[in-house]
């Protein structure tokens, strides 16, 4: 027993083990780099680091073909902590090793809660609109909305993956279960009447029996992975009540109006939109402004003046937000993303990253530890060839002589 | 004596450093340098009109000097000059360079009509021989002129089609396009081309500017009207706002009036603004009249307008012209062309010592990479005066920077070690950067306006200088490792000594390396999140940096654990120049990412020969020791 349990912590604690797991980690960020061209930097992330394992794609097989980032991080981490505890003598010489390891630590620590609890959102704005919620930008969700009464609403999202799997739903909250009878992760739509003849035949089998979508074709397309593009999805949803259906809606982010109907004296609206997040503050846009360099089309700033509103928290403030100035709100970072519509409509990236103090942390303990530890090779260095030219200079003399 | 010969090579290269300062005489009495020091806004800077020559001569030719069809030298600013004012003689300058064999057949240029007839029987021999150029690879607008239509028709259908997956043929007819249209435009930017005398033109149409809109506005209400005056006012129109559409260069200064000092406009522009003010731009006027004067060849009224204009815009833009005057005399100087001469001669220099008079050679070699150094800085330095900003802009400065970087460290070395090591890994990286970055200089300016995000110098000035000095260091180790391998198996030169400092050397190199790699790329990460608020985000060109990062750890634990002696280290040493290389301009050509900003296509077959290059050198050290000559046992 302790004989198994010596060997794996020799294997633990071996430098060995380090060079072989920092060699596999740069294969595993080199074919993620490359990788980003095909995929896009979201997948990327998904497929390479935050996994396990990396499975490709064969044949519609998905074959484990190299440790993932969660793998060689993890067992860099335990090498790190094993070798500290059981190899290394703090000492002053080795204080400068010490500390750079901790700080990597540290660094691997905050990506991996980064990994696990980051989210990004994106907020949309007009001039002059307001929100108080954003966006995800990768992620949609199917809202069936209660409306009857008129100063409040009653919210049901149920996430596009559920659809994808086409199950029947039901919720306590809705009186009728929810069944996506064809879902399209990325698709186009069009007007049928307006539809090009190849378009018609490329367009997927018309099911809406209510609501606008049946006047509309929906085209199926490829999923983009591009970093500037994002999926469009469409869905032929079909509401079962407890006495036979009430019909089938096209139900698409394309379709800029949620579309009505009533269903036992009370009025719904459905609609598949982007994934919301609420907020308890809400964010105008004032004005946004796009300067260039004078005679260029070359972007020299991007700003938006925004009026950030919350009431609870007695906060009614105008912000600017520009390159490399964002805002910091409620543990979130506004930052400006985008913009389009003509320099009329902004968009800004939301971040949430409860661990990003840690990086500061682990940036003063390497680089302190970094300093220390040159700094002693370089003072032992220095007095060596010190030493050395003195005997040199010792020795010159005597044989001059 | 032979302690002063070190003394008589850093005498001989200050000499040659000093003779490249001497200010240009005019080649003509036309006073061609002062006009060469005009300040022009183009491209969101104002900059002289000599750099608007040389950076357009770089990217339409690759070089900046010009031959005529006779053959007579032409300096870029007589070119520029020839160009703007007279075009009929522009048009016979052959200086679209056309590489491409597939658009040498679009623009039916065959061999006969690119072969280069030689009078001398001396000069043909020599070309049969390859020593001279046998064909011409530029050519004159007069040339393409017939096949310009088609030129057109093949450049709109390839231009759709992004530019990472364009066919060689489609990139070169897009870049040729390119070149017309920018020289198309600068023909433009002054005076109407197609008239013979628009200063005449102008003379004229002042006399008639009132009248003419008098009569516009009569005919317009129905009255009587003076229909002669009334056309010619409007076909002045037509022109001004054709050139106001087509030129490229924004000549004209602000007037009194205009507070903003970056308001510059196009002659065209300036002209039209004549139908509210009842005058024509005086300015515009001034430039009209150099056109005339150059055109005629009447030097004399060259210089005096030259001069009037000159005194007219010192009054406000004494501090542009004051820059523009210095950035005139930094284009003469060349101070990088320079060190690369002075970067090849260390080089010789150094290895010869290897092989006779070391001590002498060494020094000399020593002086003489210090020399080039020191001209190197003086160009970067100058260049950051001009731009405001830190050292490192874009993808030309930071090659700019990796030299100096590195041979800073290689002064170092040499000044402990004192035995030519440095000198000539010096030579080596300082001519390969600068002649990487010359290649970076054909795209246009090398001074250009940094797009939103970059706009922080604090940033510019931290993380991106400290992860370049990161760059610097690892190729400085892998060089190092380069000559350690090179002089170990194919002189009898690296003894024990030598093997020793190297690998104290390197080992050195890789430790400051991964300290301003591993900063630089967590600064980065500080940037990222400061602006992002995200700290990490796998953007290609992180993941590169921190490549280069695990590389040099994997270096440092290799030693520290004994897997590696003196020869694992330098086969590891050299493994980092293909990282960097890598993170330094492979992941910009992925074409993905934040960092895409410099994207380029021929660098790909660069890249891959390096890459290439640096295995095959790695392999050579997994010869064994005994067959090395350094280290051969003798027999």
């Amino acid at each position: 027993m302790s004989d198994i349990w010596n060997q794996s912590l020799k294997l633990f604690i071996s430098l060995k083990l380090t060079i072989v797991l920092l060699a596999l980690s740069m294969v595993l960020i080199f074919a993620a780099t490359l990788d980003q061209v095909n995929l896009g930097i979201w997948a990327v992330q998904e497929k390479y680091f935050r996994t396990f394992i990396v499975l490709w794609d064969i044949r519609g097989i998905p074959v484990p073909v190299f440790p993932g980032g969660y793998f060689i991080g993890g067992l860099l981490l335990t090498n790190l902590l094993v070798s500290h505890i059981y190899r290394f003598k703090l000492s002053w010489r080795k204080s400068g090793i010490f500390l750079i390891h901790i700080g990597l630590i540290v660094l691997l620590i905050g990506e991996l809660l980064t990994g696990i609890m980051q989210r990004e959102f994106q907020m949309r704005l007009d001039e002059g609109e307001t929100k108080n919620y954003s966006e995800s930008f990768l992620h949609n969700e199917l809202a069936i909305v209660d409306i009857t009464d008129p100063e409040w609403s009653d919210v049901v999202a149920i996430p596009e993956r559920r659809l994808a799997k086409g199950d029947a739903l039901q919720h306590a909250q809705l009186p009728f279960q929810v069944i996506a009878r064809a879902y399209f992760p990325n698709a186009s739509v069009e007007m049928r009447e307006r539809m090009e003849p190849e378009a018609a035949t490329a367009s997927a089998p018309m099911m809406a029996t209510q609501g606008t979508g049946t006047q509309i074709g929906v085209i199926p397309m490829a999923m983009t992975y591009k970093p500037n593009e994002r999926n469009l999805p469409a869905a032929y949803v079909e509401l079962l009540g407890p006495e036979g259906t009430l019909g089938t809606w096209l139900v698409t982010p394309m379709l800029r109006a949620p579309q009505s109907f009533n269903f036992q004296g009370r009025t719904f609206q459905i609609s598949l939109r982007f994934t919301r997040q609420y907020k308890p503050y809400s964010i105008t846009l004032l004005e946004f402004s796009h300067d260039r360099y004078p005679g260029t089309e070359i972007p020299k700033n991007f700003s938006s003046r925004i009026r950030l509103t919350e009431p609870e928290a007695s906060v009614d403030r105008e912000v600017l937000i520009y390159m490399n100035n964002p805002l910091r709100h409620d543990g979130l970072t506004f930052y400006q993303a985008g913009f389009d519509n003509n320099d009329t409509t902004s968009i800004l990236q939301i971040v949430r990253n409860p661990g990003w103090l840690l990086p500061y942390v682990s940036c003063i303990l390497m680089t302190a530890g970094l300093l220390l530890q040159f700094g002693f090779h370089l003072l032992g260095f220095v007095s060596k060839r010190r030493k050395a030219a003195t005997a040199a200079a010792d020795a010159l003399p005597a044989t001059a002589r | 004596m032979k302690r002063f010969l070190p003394l008589v090579a850093l005498a001989l290269g200050i000499l040659y450093l000093a003779s490249s300062l001497r200010p240009a005489d005019n080649p003509s009495d036309f006073d061609v340098n002062e006009f060469g020091q005009l300040p022009v806004l183009i491209n969101g800077r104002i900059k002289p009109m000599d750099t608007v020559a040389r950076t357009t001569l770089l990217m339409i030719q690759s070089r900046q000097r010009v031959m005529t069809e006779e053959g007579d030298p032409l300096t870029p600013v007589e070119w520029l000059l020839d160009t703007l004012y007279n075009a009929p003689k522009a048009d016979t300058h052959p200086v679209f360079r056309i590489d491409s064999l597939e658009v040498l057949e679009l623009m039916e240029i065959d061999e006969e009509k690119r072969r280069i007839r030689y009078d001398s029987t001396f000069a043909r021999g020599m070309a049969i021989m390859g020593f001279l150029p046998s064909s011409r690879s530029r050519f004159a607008f007069n040339e393409l002129q017939p096949r310009m239509t088609e030129l057109q028709r093949q450049a709109e259908l390839a231009e759709p089609i992004e530019a990472a997956v364009r066919t060689p043929y489609q990139r070169a007819v897009v870049s040729l396009m390119q070149h017309l249209v920018v020289y198309h435009r600068l023909k433009h930017s002054l005076v109407m081309p197609e008239r013979e005398n628009f200063f005449g033109d102008l003379t004229r149409f002042q006399d008639i500017i009132v009248p003419g809109i008098a009569a516009v506005r009569a005919r317009e209400a129905g009255e009587n009207f003076n229909e002669a005056a009334a056309v010619a006012v409007l076909e002045s129109a037509r022109l001004f706002d054709f050139m106001n559409n087509v030129g490229s260069l924004l000549a004209i200064p602000p007037d009194a009036t205009n507070s903003d000092d970056t308001a510059w406009e196009k002659t065209g522009g300036s002209l039209l603004a004549s139908f509210e003010t009842g005058f024509v731009n005086p300015n515009a006027m001034a430039y009209a009249g150099l056109g005339f004067a150059w055109r005629q060849g009447h030097h004399e009224e060259f210089n005096t307008i030259l001069g009037l204009y000159r005194d007219q815009i010192a009054k406000r833009f004494d501090r542009h012209l004051t820059k523009s005057n210095a950035e005139v005399r930094f284009n003469q100087a060349a101070p990088f062309y320079t060190s690369m001469n002075l970067y090849v001669l260390a080089f010789l220099l150094g290895a010869f010592s290897w092989l006779r008079w070391p001590d002498i050679l060494a020094r000399s070699a020593f002086y003489l990479m210090a020399l080039a150094w020191v001209a190197t800085t003086a160009g970067i330095v100058m260049r950051m005066w001009l731009e405001g900003r830190p050292p490192v802009t874009n993808f030309y400065s930071s090659a700019l920077f990796v030299g100096w970087g590195a041979v800073g460290l290689c002064l170092v070395l040499e000044r402990i070690y004192k035995n030519g090591v440095g000198s000539v890994t010096a030579g080596m990286i300082g001519f390969c950067a600068l002649l990487i970055a010359h290649h970076l200089s054909l795209s246009g300016d090398t001074l250009e306006m940094m797009r939103a995000v970059l706009d922080s110098n604090f940033w510019l000035a931290t993380h991106v200088i400290v992860i370049t000095i990161g760059y610097s260091a690892t190729f400085l180790a892998g060089f190092l490792g380069i000559v350690y391998i090179l002089r170990g198996l194919f002189t009898r030169s690296l003894d024990r000594d030598t093997s020793d400092s190297l690998n104290r050397m390197v080992y050195g190199i890789v430790c400051f390396a991964t300290l301003f790699s591993l900063v630089g790329t967590i600064l980065g990460g500080i940037w990222a999140d400061q602006s992002w608020g995200r700290f990490w985000g796998w953007d290609p060109k992180e993941n590169g940096a921190l490549l280069i990062v695990i590389w040099n750890a994997i270096i440092l634990h290799a030693r520290w654990g004994g897997l590696v002696r003196t020869r694992g280290l330098m086969t590891l040493a050299i493994g980092g120049n293909i990282i960097t290389a890598w993170s330094w301009f492979g992941t910009n050509m992925l074409g993905v990412g934040l960092h895409s900003y410099g994207f380029m296509d021929a660098a790909f077959w660069w890249l891959t020969a390096f890459v290439a290059s640096q295995l095959f050198i790695m392999s050579l050290a997994a010869i064994p020791l005994n067959r090395w000559r350094s280290f051969r046992t003798p027999a």
